[in-house]
């Protein structure tokens, strides 16, 4: 599926996650956290820089493991993205939806 | 936005035992449900509470007599050391999955926003104080508190 969001074409699959992450930038995150309805701040910059960090390290994300990045607790990672935190930054994030159950 | 379309909006769990496999079935749910935009809550009663009993949250086992997904007989089950030989493999694998240990699970839960409720008929029965529990419980509820927690469209009750 293709969708234009921030003036760009993007591949996207049928949940609307990029499904291919070089098509990703700030303008095109900006415009995606808009849909969910989330107006970005610096810190929710830094746990999107550290979720594309993390995927490109091929690193499996889990909610146990935001909570030790270092980068944000758990409970301030549900403040920023009140819904679906991790499904929700993963998707501004451009990267995958996560497989985890934890 | 239509009552009646069938969407979970929020989940009661309530945990009445306290073997390790049926308390983590109990978290990974609650969890699992924050992590889709799913309210949840727990309801600790009868067995279940050790599981936020501070002295005894660390020291749950699976059970290993009567659960035929052991795929071992009963009788050897109820050796000595049968319980904490098979306990110790479990939670090694969830070490290797990620999984955090009892604790650091309720941890989590808190953060992540679920409620957590003891039952008071069940806390007088094992003659537990509130400060017997573990330190970041929402408090001690009758069942018919509990009932009214879950008021709303879209709530459904989990029992194990």
């Amino acid at each position: 599926m293709e969708k234009t969001i921030a003036n760009t074409l993007l591949s996207v699959n049928e949940e609307g996650y990029l499904t291919d992450f070089s098509q990703w930038n700030e303008d095109v995150g900006e415009a995606l956290a808009r849909e969910t309805n989330i107006s970005m701040t610096p810190r929710h910059w830094e746990v999107i820089r550290y979720l594309q960090r993390e995927y490109k390290n091929e690193v499996a994300l889990s909610i146990r493991r935001i909570g030790k990045s270092g980068v944000v607790d758990i409970k301030e990672f549900y403040q920023l993205f009140p819904i679906a935190p991790l499904k929700t930054a993963s998707k501004i994030a451009g990267i995958p939806k996560p497989a985890s159950c934890i | 936005m239509n009552p009646n379309d069938g969407e979970i909006r929020k989940m009661m769990i309530i945990l009445s035992k306290a073997t390790l496999e049926n308390v983590y079935a109990a978290f990974v749910l609650a969890n699992g449900a924050r992590m889709e935009g799913i309210e949840a809550e727990m309801f600790f009663t009868f067995f279940g509470l050790e599981a936020v009993h501070k002295k005894k949250l660390e020291h749950l086992h699976i059970a290993t007599v009567g659960n035929p997904a052991m795929h071992m007989p009963t009788m050897l089950g109820g050796l000595p050391g049968m319980e904490a030989l098979a306990t110790h493999m479990m939670k090694k694998e969830m070490e290797r999955i990620d999984m955090p240990d009892v604790h650091e699970f309720l941890d989590i839960l808190k953060a992540s926003g679920v409620k957590l409720w003891a039952c008071k008929l069940a806390m007088d029965m094992f003659h537990y104080k509130p400060e017997d529990l573990y330190e970041d419980m929402d408090g001690v509820l009758t069942v018919g508190d509990f009932y009214k927690q879950g008021t709303g469209v879209g709530t459904h009750m989990l029992f194990i």
